[in-house]
């Protein structure tokens, strides 16, 4: 069976030949036209004049836009049309596109972009929580607040209260690729847009729109992203659109392309948030009730921080069965870029705010930072399809039924959990990592050395799986058999490097019991699968997967009736083996049975759908179950820390993950290493600066420091946990594009304990803790002393 | 080439011109590597980051791409098979650049991969299986298509002469004398960021990669003197056994592919304050050779720097070398950055101390990112000066800190930062004089 094997990225030899074509490779037509955008130079003002006759004046351009040139709808967002792809009357941050240039080369273009003559009178901006909070500047009116019984109660009789606050910055996505899109203008007025995007019918939805075109007068193609992370959702569509415009004004092929300054200029990035905790503790260090306040700075449009706002709160229990909870949620407006997704898409904020609380109370209680958080966790499942845990778990917590255990399993929101792994996730990584000795290792170091201090952390994840609007949870494909027994397949899923289309090609290889070398992977096409949700949420394989599976299962149900009647025998006596057919004692290769039954005027094509089933959402009251499973891991990080400068290393990280029963185990593994380091940069020396007039200082990677070959942990031990799904996913395998993310919170966690050794205090370390930030806290330690 | 624009990156040629769509761009910049080629000339093979790399940069030269990395018949590489074999791509945007490095370090039978390898980015696997693939195919012969480029550079020999390209020092004297208002170009790690990004066009423009008469580090009995247009990865190799401190703060210094174009006397040239070369050097005592036609004259270095942008340059006036005595190696080089690797400084402190019988009988310390230059601290030297080489020196010295320095914030760093860890350098200084422990490399799990 294909599913389950280890195979390669579908593209592999295409990566490393260069010959793998990205939107830019795309051979375009010798009269293709550049474009490029103009952008504000200031961060909330109104435009009195726009003179752009230097801009029209320079080599190689052909045109310039501005809002009023637009024939149709001026909007680019993907939520509440409140993003006008050209600034009309007001600017909303530095970097807004507020016209369009159209030229004979790219660099033409940006050279001409540049020269606009633009009179904006200024406003003081809002940037920060403090100033949006002030001035009252937010979506959605007040704060959303969602309650689980009686949080205020519960902390004011408990044992101990453990309170703070902490601020985390955004991550920008750094997609290698920077976002492109080239249109092709078609007979009668269609557009052939191609994309780098995640959501090929959001595109289209857009163009059409500024078209003034139906839905089926634009097709959008898109074989490959070079990286997404969330960045292209919605980032997508303002180059797109242009493209689009531009080719329906010249008649002529239109590329964009950001320079990647410009693109981390204009694109969103994720949410930065501040989070207030208060919880009550037992004498055990069993949370009694936590009160969470979530401050997220969303930008200057709502974009989709509304879901990731959401999705903060939905994860704000991480692993932990809280009794009582109170969770608000402020959705704060900004002139700085529209925040957008960033894989994990909220979860990551949330999910660190519960363990910085885990880590501050462990800190506080005297408990040791696992066993309190085993003492906190959900109970573990019952039954079921998933095996027993390599060994019974330490602590007592997970396995009596009494106490805790005996409380509802549900999360704040109501759901029931009831496929809770992390018990046995915990006790054996704890066991493969040699968690125990290296702790004590850890203090004997710190005993023994002033200078340079180690740290060790742990963190666990239990991220949702399912797009909170649950009406996204829906996924189409199209399969064909030729008569010579190949296999084109398509579903609406994108490519962005996860390797989504090795696993559904896996899938569709598996049910036709064929090799892989007999299914073409072909580009998502919003011609052959209409209507697609993003390919985001981790959703990809899970959804996509399912409807592969039954269109596939659709022509070989097709293929086995007509061969089992030929053969005068059942449908069910028809295998589908090893590249043969099975019938009545006849053996077929599987091209000879898709020729019989091509002769025979059986339709060899089919389209699959799924739908995730069991969701039901009330997100205005914060019930119901919005996610159809949980994903599960846990990481275990050690480092060092100079104390002297505040600098780190990451010297070891151990993970455990659990994929379900995994589809592609490398490309799983590859998913987990990818999301830890990337979750490690997010903490440590990824820092988006923006100065006091809304100006981002960090816009290029010659001062935005993603994560480095030597960043990578010097030892680096990464497994996937041996289970399967309990809910009935393709061949019972999980998720896996965001949960291993939030694993690096084990990484941040590990550089606050390096720091608290320098102390009696909990250290005041906010993320990302690049080195002046640990320096700062760790002196922050000793000025207490 | 005939290309006359001299401003055309060989990024935009190979994509654009050539339609050799295998090298990415990635940021336009020379910081993320994905557009890593192989250029060969008569010092070897070396990985170069060809979207700030101006054509003319590349005259006699061979360049090699991705697309020339497997063989005739389509054979793959060693290191191509192993990232396939190893899951080493997942978007593959990267894989190009990766492949260069690896190929060309491969090729060089260079096996630190953290080195090679630090200047390029991969947003998808986060390197482990990378890391794999390089190690796995390090064992493997190199291919035979691969050791061509010299052959065929000594058989296409006839290399015409530019006239922007002067072939010699001296040449190069005449021709900027003549042309004072001429931008220079030596690896073009800056310049090319004035096109690529600010957009300019800085010209006329005169490149200095023929003149090999301005290449070598010259070692000799009392002094070592290093031609401007040596570049960052051979003077780091060059001083390795003189001043190990000074090789390992190279090593962080830009990237293989950086380092590759970077040259020592463009790094003192440009003024920057927050170059990596002028602090180590000041504290090596070094002396800047300026040229103007046949006019020599020579200074300290730190004198060299006036302020902010201002440099003791009179036009047409050129870096010619930099020399420092030899010494013993007393030389530690402490460099500050968000990243470990491949990030501009917040700020570099170089502590030179000679100890005589307990006393301290010289101090030599300078710091870049500290000021508007790169600057010496002097008010810490002369506290350091004739005193006891003990713990209340140390502590005492370390208020001439306040008195030295007024550090700016930025985006880098605060202010606050700047001055205080600079402050603990000293101090990190003296203890790694005393035999202790003091950085985190030094420390395994």
């Amino acid at each position: 069976m294909s599913v389950t094997s280890p195979l390669p990225h579908d593209a592999a030899r295409l990566h490393v030949t260069g010959a793998a074509r990205y939107i830019d490779d795309i051979p375009t037509p010798r009269d293709a036209l550049h474009l490029a955008f103009g952008l504000s130079p200031v961060a909330r003002g109104k435009i009195e004049a726009m003179d752009l006759a230097a801009v029209r004046a320079a080599p190689g351009v052909l045109a310039v836009m501005t809002a009023e040139d637009l024939p149709f709808a001026n909007d680019v967002s993907p939520s509440v049309h409140d993003e006008p792809l050209l600034a009309v009357d007001r600017v909303n941050y530095v970097g807004q596109p507020v016209f369009l240039v159209v030229a004979e080369s790219h660099l033409a273009a940006r050279k001409a972009a540049k020269l606009g003559d633009l009179t904006i009178t200024e406003e003081a901006p809002i940037l920060t929580i403090d100033q949006a909070l002030a001035a009252d500047s937010r979506f959605e009116g007040g704060p959303v607040i969602w309650s689980k019984g009686d949080a205020a109660t519960a902390i004011a009789g408990a044992a101990h209260v453990v309170e703070g606050a902490f601020e985390m910055g955004g991550q920008e996505h750094f997609y290698l690729e920077g976002q492109a899109a080239l249109a092709l203008p078609q007979e009668g007025g269609d557009m052939l847009v191609h994309s780098s995007t995640q959501h090929p019918t959001e595109i289209q939805h857009k163009v059409a729109e500024a078209l003034g075109l139906a839905m089926h007068a634009v097709r959008v193609e898109v074989r490959r992203m070079g990286g997404g992370f969330g960045g292209k959702e919605s980032q997508g569509n303002a180059l797109a659109v242009s493209c689009a415009i531009a080719a329906r004004a010249t008649g002529r092929p239109c590329k964009m392309r950001y320079d990647r300054d410009d693109d981390m200029v204009i694109t969103g990035k994720r949410h930065d948030f501040r989070i207030t905790y208060r919880a009550g503790f037992d004498a055990e260090g069993r949370i009694a009730g936590v009160e969470f306040v979530q401050y997220a700075r969303c930008g200057w449009a709502m974009d989709l921080s509304l879901p990731v706002a959401d999705r903060a709160m939905l994860h704000a229990d991480n692993a932990y069965l809280l009794p009582h909870a109170r969770i608000e949620s402020h959705r704060l407006k900004t002139n700085t870029q529209s925040a957008t997704a960033y894989r994990g898409f909220g979860g990551p904020q949330g999910v660190l705010g519960i363990e910085r609380l885990m880590d501050h109370a462990a800190h506080q209680l005297g408990i040791e930072p696992v066993e309190l958080r085993r003492r906190n966790y959900y109970a573990a499942a019952q039954g079921g399809a998933a095996p027993a845990p390599a060994e019974p778990p330490r602590s007592s917590s997970g396995q009596k039924k009494t106490g805790r255990d005996a409380l509802p399993q549900s999360t704040p929101y109501g759901q029931v959990i009831e496929d809770f792994e992390l018990h046995g996730i915990t006790a054996a990584l704890l066991e493969s990592a040699d968690y125990d000795a290296r702790k004590q290792a850890v203090a004997q170091w710190n005993s023994a050395h002033g200078a340079i201090k180690k740290g060790i952390g742990f963190s666990p994840v239990k991220f949702g799986i399912s797009f909170t609007l649950t009406h996204l949870n829906q996924a189409g494909a199209l399969v064909h058999v030729y008569q010579d027994g190949s296999v084109h397949l398509n579903h609406g899923g994108t490519e962005m490097g996860q390797g989504l289309f090795q696993k559904v090609a896996q899938v569709a290889a598996s049910r036709f019991g064929i090799g892989l070398g007999a299914v073409k992977i072909t580009a998502t096409d919003t011609a052959k699968v209409p209507n697609t949700s993003a390919t985001a949420a981790s959703s990809g394989s899970d959804l996509n997967g399912m409807a592969v599976k039954a269109a596939c299962d659709e022509i070989r149900d097709r293929m086995a009736a007509y061969l089992a009647e030929q053969h005068q025998t059942s449908r069910k006596q028809v295998r589908f083996v090893d590249d043969q057919v099975e019938v009545g004692g006849e053996v077929l290769s599987f091209a000879e049975a898709a020729a019989r039954c091509y002769e025979g005027r059986v339709s060899l094509s089919a389209t699959g759908f799924y739908k995730t089933p069991k969701l039901a959402w009330d997100r205005l009251k914060g019930t119901g179950r919005p996610f159809y499973y949980f994903a599960y891991g846990a990481a275990v990080t050690e480092v060092a820390v100079d104390t002297r400068s505040g600098e780190y290393r990451i010297l070891r990280a151990d993970i455990l993950h659990d994929a379900g029963a995994s589809l592609n185990p490398a490309l799983d593994i590859g998913q987990v290493e990818g999301g830890y380091v990337q979750g490690a940069g997010w903490l440590t020396t990824e820092e988006l600066v923006w100065d006091d007039a809304g100006r981002l200082r960090t816009h290029a990677p010659s001062t935005y420091k993603i994560p480095a070959f030597s960043d990578q942990p010097d030892i680096f031990n990464v497994a996937l946990w041996d289970g399967r799904n309990r809910e009935d996913t393709i061949y019972r395998s999980k998720a896996v594009g965001e949960p291993p993310f939030m694993l690096g919170i084990s990484a941040f966690l590990a550089l606050s304990d390096a720091v608290a050794s320098c102390g009696a205090a909990y250290p005041d370390l906010d993320a990302p803790a690049t080195p002046e930030r640990v320096w700062a806290a760790i002196r922050g330690m000793r000025d207490e002393l | 080439m005939s290309e006359t624009t001299p401003t055309r990156t060989l990024l935009d040629w190979l994509r654009e011109t050539r339609g050799l769509n295998g090298t990415k761009e990635g940021c336009n910049e020379g910081d993320c590597g994905a557009c890593t080629v192989m250029v060969t000339d008569g010092t070897g093979a070396r990985a170069l980051n060809a979207c700030i790399l101006f054509l003319p940069q590349l005259h006699g030269k061979a360049v090699r791409t991705v697309e020339g990395i497997s063989g005739p018949e389509g054979q793959l590489h060693p290191v191509q098979q192993a990232m396939i074999d190893h899951h080493g791509s997942q978007c593959g945007f990267c894989t190009p650049g990766f492949i260069l490095s690896m190929a060309v370090a491969h090729l060089n039978g260079e096996r630190d991969h953290a080195t090679a390898l630090a200047g390029n980015l991969c947003r998808c696997t986060g390197y482990a299986p990378i890391l794999r693939a390089a190690q796995a195919a390090a064992e493997q012969p190199v291919p035979e298509w691969m050791v061509s480029d010299a052959a065929w550079l000594t058989k296409n020999n006839k290399v015409p002469a530019l006239p922007a390209s002067p072939e010699s020092a001296d040449a190069l004297a005449d021709l900027y004398a003549a042309h004072p208002e001429a931008t220079l170009v030596a690896g073009a790690t800056d310049v090319g960021l004035w096109v690529t990004k600010a957009l300019r066009e800085p010209e006329p423009m005169i490149f200095l990669n023929r003149c090999a008469d301005l290449r070598g580090v010259e070692i000799g009995e009392h002094e070592v003197r290093v031609g401007a247009m040596t570049d960052m990865n051979t003077f780091g190799a060059a001083i390795e056994a003189l001043h190990p401190s000074y090789a390992q703060m190279i090593r962080r210094y830009g990237s293989t592919q950086v380092r590759g174009a970077a040259t020592v006397g463009g790094n003192i040239a440009n003024g920057s304050p927050i170059g990596d070369n002028p602090p180590a050097l000041i504290a090596l005592d070094a002396v800047v050779h300026l040229r103007r036609g046949a006019e020599r004259r020579a200074m300290p270095l730190e004198a060299f720097f006036i302020a902010y942008g201002k440099q003791d340059r009179q036009p047409g006036e050129f870096v010619e070398a930099v020399s420092f005595p030899r010494q013993d190696d007393r030389l530690k080089c402490y460099k500050l950055s968000k990243r470990f690797d491949q990030d501009i400084s917040a700020l570099c402190g170089c502590f030179n101390v000679r100890v005589e019988d307990g006393i301290v009988t010289a101090a030599r310390i300078a710091f870049g990112g500290m000021a508007g230059v790169p600057q010496r601290a002097a008010h810490v030297e002369s506290a350091l000066l004739g005193q006891p080489w003990e713990g209340d020196t140390i502590r005492m010295a370390q208020a001439g800190f306040d008195d030295d320095f007024a550090p700016m914030s930025d985006m880098r760093a605060s202010a606050r930062y700047r001055l205080e860890t600079a402050r603990a350098m000293l101090e990190r200084y003296f203890a790694e004089d005393m035999g202790e422990m003091v950085s985190v490399l030094e420390v395994s799990a």
